[in-house]
């Protein structure tokens, strides 16, 4: 069983080693997009086995829980290692068009692939101090690959963006370092008992929000974001799409994960503070969207806002929401990765990123112009798209809640959405190039076409099949929000294997 | 950096660093220690090293890319932790080579990838920022 788990996260280490070694030549770019295939077969292997079994969990070394380091695989888990994979594949084919053989040789591809690893570690970790280490290799990894651009701007960015990770990771480490303290354990599913069972539950308290605040940096939330806007627009357009959309979800991801396993000791006071930090986090990305008018900027600004929609989800602590909320997270990996590949191509093909610059994509590239319409309608949640399903569960679960004020801000929120995309459209797509170019997908050349289309062409079809049919993604996600609610399972498959 | 002091100590104790911190990896399967703060301390010495006659003596000195220091340290982690399943055990899980008072096991291996892994890493990134400062 542990195979299973484990190799998920050795395969992209494997390839990045591969990658690195055959640096420079065609070998190299080709190693990581045959690793990424791999990787994405491992994943699926792994849902298969989650969706057989329930909850799944293997021991590293052999080292029974709570003594060794856990693996394990809920849906939540399963699910979120499959859509890393397939990102990871989408982007590794989209880079062999827009990464050139400068940043190559200087291990672009290996880079790439460890932060997949260091992604796919957190997700299917149960250790609470191996998540630090996953959140270490990807911020090792993430500040490779801001670097790599070369630019002075893409420096500042970096400087900005590790400063404050390492804050965060610091009272991570602190938090995990007091609660080893005051529990004896550092496995997730031990500690839900040994959390609930602590005689100092003010300590239980204090130890939660110091890992919301670190976890909540990294998520990029209200009043702690600022930092992805001053980053995410200087790399590679490839090194931003993955960043967009999966950076920000670990974050996300070790709230959902932590706030429903360990912390549930006082929910009136934590996920009372989830709720207004998450309100917060959906206006303030909105506006300040509003006011940009560089494509990757608007982007980033969007990226908090719906982080706020995930962490609502969260804070409301229904099925309902939270399994509005598994959801959110799964569709917006996707939408987002792709509104970042179809801004690279529009940076490629008009030359800019400023929107005032650019133009006449509608004319001269009628089909990047649809496929930019699935994704950003998809974001705003147009009905049939995956986005509209996604919001109509959170606003539905807060409705049920009685929560008026929280529905109405989710649902303009929405609106200024639809007002941001249509900007876009309207400067970049739909107004001629004021300096009268036709940019046309032609002008690329045939290979970077396919490379970057089919990526994109992949990721607008996923959007729109799960709009068409959602049934079966939701029921995934009601399946994941029940385990999360009640982690009896996760606890089993976890220390049931020892006592085996 | 121009200091007598510095440049001659620099060259007697870039040699204990690496001496010691090659001790701390051995000690470190059963008492504190270990591959990765083993690395740290030799990757210190060579940091010294640097400060005391210029980056491009300490990277002259290391004979080898950093870089790739890094990635084999890297390699040799990962295939150690997969050498458990041609034995059909969980990863990572350590197998043991005894020879009367001599233990090896799949576990060192492990830790001297580790250990070469944070050695070139922290390298590439001192040395990096050395050149552009």
């Amino acid at each position: 069983m542990s195979w299973v788990l484990a190799l998920p996260i050795l395969i992209p280490f494997v390839t990045a080693v591969l990658a690195f070694l055959l640096r420079g030549s065609r070998m190299g770019d080709l190693a990581s997009v045959a690793g990424a295939v791999v990787s994405l077969a491992a994943a699926v292997l792994l849902v298969a086995v989650v969706l057989d079994r329930g909850v799944v969990a293997g021991q590293v070394g052999g080292w029974q829980a709570p003594y060794g380091i856990t693996l394990v695989a809920d849906h939540l888990s399963a699910a979120m290692v499959l859509i890393t994979a397939i990102i990871g594949l989408a982007v590794a084919v989209w880079s062999l068009a827009e990464i050139g053989p400068e940043s190559s040789r200087l291990g672009y591809h290996a880079l790439f692939q460890s932060l997949l690893g260091g992604v796919t570690g957190a997700f299917l970790t149960g250790d609470l101090f191996n998540l630090y280490v996953w959140f270490e290799v990807l911020l090792i990894s993430s500040f490779g690959l801001l670097v790599i651009g070369g630019r002075k701007q893409a420096i500042d960015g970096a400087v900005k963006y590790v400063t404050l990770n390492l804050i965060a990771t610091v009272l991570f480490l602190a938090g995990a370092g007091l609660l080893y303290g005051a529990t004896g354990t550092l496995n997730m599913a031990d500690l839900r008992g040994a959390v609930a069972a602590s005689p100092d539950q003010g300590l239980m308290t204090l130890i939660a929000m110091m890992l919301m605040v670190a976890f909540g940096m990294k998520a990029a939330v209200f009043p702690l974001f600022f930092w992805l806007p001053a980053s995410y627009h200087t790399p590679h357009y490839a090194v931003s799409a993955v960043f967009a959309g999966l950076l920000t979800k670990v974050g996300v991801y070790a709230l959902m994960r932590v706030f429903t396993l360990i912390f549930v000791g006082d929910i009136g006071y934590t996920h009372e503070i989830l709720l207004w930090v998450s309100l917060l986090t959906m206006l303030t990305g909105v506006l300040g969207a509003a006011a940009q008018s560089d494509f990757r900027k608007i982007l980033s600004f969007h990226i908090i806002s719906q982080i706020g929609y995930m962490v609502l989800g969260l804070a409301l602590m229904t099925p309902l929401a939270v399994m509005g909320a598994v959801f959110y997270l799964l569709h917006h990996i996707i939408v987002k990765t792709n509104l970042f590949l179809i801004a690279g191509v529009s940076r490629r093909l008009t030359g800019s990123s400023d929107l005032y610059a650019i133009g006449g994509l509608y004319r001269s590239a009628p089909l990047l112009a649809a496929l930019f319409i699935i994704p950003a309608f998809s974001l705003a949640g147009f009905p049939p798209l995956s986005g509209f399903w996604a919001k109509f569960v959170i606003v539905r679960a807060s409705l049920d809640l009685g929560e008026w004020l929280v529905a109405g801000v989710a649902l303009l929120v929405g609106l200024l959405t639809i007002f941001s995309m249509t900007k876009i459209w309207a400067e970049a797509f739909w107004k001629a190039h004021p300096e009268g170019r036709q940019p046309a997908l032609a002008d690329l050349p045939p290979s970077a076409r396919w490379q970057m289309m089919v990526p994109i062409i992949a990721l607008a079809v996923m959007t729109v099949a799960i709009g068409a049919f959602p049934s079966a993604f939701l029921d995934f996600a009601t399946k994941g929000a029940e385990q999360l609610l009640d982690p009896a399972a996760y606890v089993a498959a976890v220390l049931g294997e020892a006592r085996r | 950096m121009n200091s007598l002091i510095l440049s001659v100590g620099a060259r007697f104790l870039t040699g204990l660093f690496l001496l010691f911190s090659l001790f701390v990896l051995l000690r470190g399967h059963n008492s504190p220690g270990g591959g990765f703060i083993g690395g740290l301390i030799g990757a210190a010495g060579f940091v010294l090293y640097s400060f005391a006659a210029g980056v491009e003596d300490a990277r002259r000195a290391l004979r080898v890319d950093p870089r790739a220091i890094g990635v084999w340290g890297m390699a040799i982690a990962v295939l150690s932790g997969l050498a458990s399943a041609l034995a059909g055990l969980d990863p990572f899980t350590g197998l043991w080579l005894i020879l009367a008072d001599l233990a090896l096991s799949t576990v060192l291996v492990f830790d001297i990838g580790v250990y070469l892994a944070v050695f070139g890493a922290i390298l590439t990134l001192v040395f990096a920022l050395e050149e552009t400062v």
